[in-house]
C-alpha cells in the first residue's frame, strides 16, 4: 500500500523507535493522570484537574472527559470541542439541540427462547448499568427516550443461533432510542443490531458483559441515504469477560459511532472491529475508547474503512487508556483506510495514554492509502479488467472485518453490499 | 509462430515543460523462439518502448504501429494486451494493497486463459514454480508485492512470466538491483520459460552481465529514443568492454550515423 501517513509505536520493544512525545514510561504525561483516577461509572466520574472543566480541552487525558445524565451538564455545542471537532454539526439535524420527541425506529427482536426480551420505562433498574452519556447527544437521547429495550441472556446459557435486532427507521424527526444488552455470568451470544430505514436518531446501547460471559455485538448501520445516526455503544465487562463488537457502517448521510468498552475485573478482553464504506458525501465517523482500569485485561482495535467520490468523509478515532493499576495490559489499535477516488477524506487519529510502564505491550498503527492508477495498471497488465480489478482490492481489504462477524447470511449479505457500493461508481 | 511487430514508433509524453519526444521511430520485429537484447545508457527511451507496448497511459502514441500477428496492439485496453499474449516484468513492480498473492494469480491466469485454472493442479503449479525461484511458501499468503524486498519482487515478476506463459515477455531492466545469486535465480526462470519454446523475448537491460545467462540472437543499441546499431551477441561483447561511451553525443552526430549506416547495411 502506498502509505500516505504512517505512524507506529510498540511500546515494550526498545529495538524499535519511539514517536514523538513518547518515552519508554509511555506518553509524556500530563500532571493530570497523577491524580488517582476512580471507576468510571462511579459518582466522580469526571476527574477534576487544573483547567477546572472537564470537556474537551485537547490534549487532555481522555479519562478527563465529562461525563453526566443530565443534559445540561453538557455545553451547547460550537465544534470546536475536541469530540466534535469533525463532525458537521449542521448535518445532525437537531440530534444536539432539539427535544428528541419523533418517533423512534420501530424495535423488532428475533431471539432463541432462552434470551429474554423485554420493553421497559425509564425507572427500570437496569438502565444507567453499563452507560453513561459521554458528550451531549447522548445526554440529549437519555433525558428524551420514553422506553427501553432490555435483552438479556441468562446465567450459563449458551444461544444457538443469534440474537437479531432490527431497528427500523420511522422518518426524520429527531428521535431517541435506548437498548440494554446484557450478557449474564459465563453465558455465550451473539447479538445483531440492525439499522435500517430513514431516521434521525440518537441511540445509547448499553452493554453489560458479566464475569465469565462471551459476547458478541454487531451493530450494522444499513441506513437509507438520507438517515442521521448518532450511537453510543457503552461495554462495562465484568472478571474474565470477553467481548466482541464490530460496527459496519455502509449507509447514511451521517452515522456517528462512539463504541466504548471498560474493565471492572481482571482477566477481561475486548476485541473492537469496524468497517465502513464512504459513498460521495457520506459522513461515517467512529470513535472509540478503551478504558483499560483494572489489570491484566487486553483489547485488539482494527477498523478498516474504504472510501470513495467527492467529499466521502470518515474520521477514526481511538482512545485507549491504560490507568495507573492497570499493569499487565496487551493492546493494539490499528485503522487502515483505503481511499478509491479523488475528492474524498479519511482522517484517522490513533491516541494511546499510558500511566503504567509495567504492561505486556501497547501500540498503535494509522495508514491511509490510495487505490490509485499504478494499481490498477499493474492489475490490467496482467489481463484482469478494470472493474474487476478494483472489486479485487476493495473485497480483499474489507474481507479481514467481514469475516470476524462469522454469521453467514450476515457475511454474505455485506459482500453482496459492498459489492453494491463498489458498483455505484460515482468517481 | 507468433510476431511482434514495432514500425516508426513515435511515443510521447507530457510533461510540465511541455510535451516531449522519447521514442523517434523504432522498429523491431521478434518473433516466436527469438531473444531480443534492448541495450542503451540511462534515458535513451528503453523503458518507455516496454511500458508502451504494454498500454502504460503516461505514454502517447503519435504515429507508428505495434502488431501482435497483424492485429492492432494499440487499439487494445492494457488487460486486452495481456490477455492476447503480451507480458511486462515490470523494472518496479507495484505493491497493490488488499489483494493476496495467491488471489492474484489466479484471478490473472482465469482472466488470461478466459476459464479458471483446475484447482489441484494450479496449486501444484504455483508451488513448484516458486520453489524453482527461491519464493518462500508464505508469499502466496502476503498481499502483492507489499514489503517485498527488490529482489524479491523481480522474483515474483518472472514467477507470473512462467506462469502466465505469454506469446512475448518484455522484461524491463528485470536485473537491475539484483545481486549474483538473485539474477541466476531470475535468468534461469525466463530461461526455462524460453525453453518451452511458444515464447518471443524482448529483454531491456542496461548492464551487459546478464547477457551472461540469457542469450540473445540480436542485440539493439537504442541512444535518444532510436536504435543506432544493430547486431548479433557480439555486439553486447563490445558494449561490455568500451561501454555507451561511443555514442555519447559528445562523439558527434557523425559517429551515430556511421553507426546506424552499418546497421542498416
Amino acid at each position: 500500500m502506498t502509505d500516505i501517513t504512517t505512524e507506529k509505536a510498540r511500546i515494550g520493544a526498545p529495538s524499535q523507535p519511539f514517536i514523538n512525545g513518547f518515552t519508554e514510561e509511555g506518553e509524556s504525561l500530563s500532571p493530570v493522570n497523577a491524580a488517582a483516577s476512580k471507576s468510571p461509572l462511579a459518582g466522580e466520574a469526571v476527574k477534576r484537574h487544573s483547567h477546572g472543566g472537564g470537556v474537551g480541552i485537547p490534549d487532555s487525558s481522555r479519562a478527563g472527559r465529562l461525563t453526566s445524565y443530565k443534559l445540561a451538564d453538557f455545553k451547547p455545542l460550537t465544534g470546536m470541542e475536541e469530540d466534535w471537532r469533525f463532525t458537521p454539526l449542521k448535518r445532525l439535524r437537531g440530534l444536539h439541540t432539539e427535544v428528541l420527541n419523533g418517533a423512534a425506529p420501530t424495535v423488532s427482536v428475533t431471539a432463541p427462547d432462552s434470551v429474554t426480551v423485554e420493553t421497559v420505562g425509564r425507572d427500570d433498574r437496569r438502565i444507567g448499568s453499563a452507560a453513561i452519556p459521554e458528550d451531549r447527544v447522548s445526554a440529549n437521547a437519555w433525558e428524551n427516550f420514553t422506553e427501553a429495550t432490555v435483552i438479556t441472556v441468562p446465567a450459563e446459557v449458551q444461544v444457538d443461533g443469534e440474537v437479531s435486532v432490527l431497528l427500523t427507521g420511522q422518518g426524520t424527526g429527531a428521535s431517541a432510542q435506548h437498548v440494554v444488552i446484557i450478557a449474564e455470568k459465563f453465558s455465550k451470544s451473539v447479538v445483531v443490531l440492525d439499522h435500517q430505514g430513514t431516521a434521525v436518531v440518537a441511540e445509547n446501547i448499553e452493554i453489560l458483559v458479566e464475569d465469565g460471559a462471551q459476547l458478541t455485538v454487531i451493530s450494522l448501520q444499513e441506513w437509507n441515504d438520507d438517515a442521521v445516526h448518532a450511537s453510543s455503544q457503552q461495554a462495562r465487562l465484568g472478571r474474565d469477560a470477553k467481548f466482541k463488537h464490530i460496527v459496519v457502517s455502509l449507509g447514511g448521510d451521517l452515522v456517528r459511532v462512539t463504541p466504548s468498552a471498560r474493565f471492572t475485573g481482571p482477566g477481561a478482553e475486548v476485541e473492537l472491529f469496524g468497517l465502513y464504506f464512504a459513498d460521495a458525501g457520506q459522513h461515517l465517523e467512529q470513535r472509540l475508547f478503551v478504558d483499560h482500569s483494572v489489570a491484566n485485561c487486553k483489547s485488539n482495535v482494527l477498523y478498516k474503512g474504504a472510501l470513495q467520490g467527492r467529499n466521502a468523509h470518515t474520521v477514526w478515532v481511538g482512545d485507549v487508556l491504560i490507568r495507573k493499576e492497570a499493569e499487565g495490559t496487551d493492546t493494539y489499535e490499528a485503522n487502515r483506510n483505503l481511499v478509491l477516488t479523488d475528492g474524498a477524506r479519511a482522517d484517522s487519529v490513533p491516541n494511546l495514554e499510558i500511566e503504567t510502564g509495567l504492561i505486556a505491550g501497547a501500540g498503535h498503527a494509522s495508514a491511509t492509502g490510495r487505490f490509485d492508477d499504478q494499481h490498477l495498471f499493474y492489475l490490467m497488465a496482467r489481463g484482469i479488467p478494470e472493474e474487476v480489478a478494483r472489486r479485487l482490492v476493495v473485497r480483499g481489504f474489507l474481507n479481514e472485518i467481514i469475516q470476524q462477524i462469522k454469521v453467514p447470511a450476515i457475511e454474505e449479505r455485506l459482500t453482496a453490499a459492498v459489492e453494491r457500493e463498489l458498483a455505484a461508481t460515482n468517481h | 509462430m507468433s510476431t511482434l511487430e514495432i514500425k516508426d514508433l513515435h511515443v510521447s509524453i507530457d510533461t510540465e515543460q511541455g510535451t516531449k519526444e522519447i521514442l523517434k521511430g523504432v522498429s523491431l520485429t521478434i518473433r516466436t523462439g527469438e531473444t531480443h537484447a534492448i541495450m542503451g545508457p540511462n534515458g535513451s527511451g528503453k523503458s518507455t518502448l516496454a511500458s508502451t507496448i504494454a498500454g502504460h497511459p503516461r505514454y502517447n502514441v503519435t504515429s507508428g504501429t505495434i502488431t501482435l500477428d497483424g492485429e492492432d496492439v494499440l487499439a487494445m485496453t492494457v488487460d486486452e494486451r495481456a490477455r492476447a499474449g503480451l507480458f511486462l516484468a515490470m523494472q518496479y513492480p507495484v505493491e497493490v494493497p488488499g489483494v493476496s498473492m495467491t488471489n492474484f494469480l489466479r484471478t490473472a491466469k482465469t482472466a488470461i486463459d478466459g476459464e479458471a485454472p483446475k484447482l489441484r493442479t494450479w496449486t501444484k503449479d504455483v508451488k513448484a514454480a516458486m520453489a524453482q525461484l527461491r519464493i518462500d511458501a508464505d508469499f502466496t499468503q502476503r498481499n502483492v508485492n507489499e514489503g517485498f524486498s527488490g529482489g524479491e519482487k523481480k522474483r515474483v515478476e518472472i514467477l507470473q512470466l512462467e506462469l502466465f506463459k505469454p506469446k512475448f515477455a518484455i522484461l524491463d531492466e528485470t536485473d537491475s538491483g539484483l545481486d549474483v545469486d538473485a539474477l541466476k535465480v531470475v535468468s534461469e526462470g525466463v530461461n526455462r520459460a524460453h525453453a518451452e519454446g511458444n515464447m518471443g523475448t524482448l529483454l531491456i537491460t542496461h548492464y551487459t552481465r546478464i547477457l551472461r545467462y540469457i542469450k540473445p540472437e540480436f542485440v539493439h543499441v537504442f541512444v535518444d529514443g532510436q536504435v543506432v546499431e544493430e547486431g548479433g551477441p557480439e555486439l553486447a561483447d563490445r558494449l561490455e568492454e568500451e561501454g555507451y561511451d561511443r555514442y555519447a553525443t559528445g562523439a558527434g552526430a557523425a559517429t551515430i550515423a556511421a553507426a546506424s549506416a552499418a546497421a542498416q547495411a
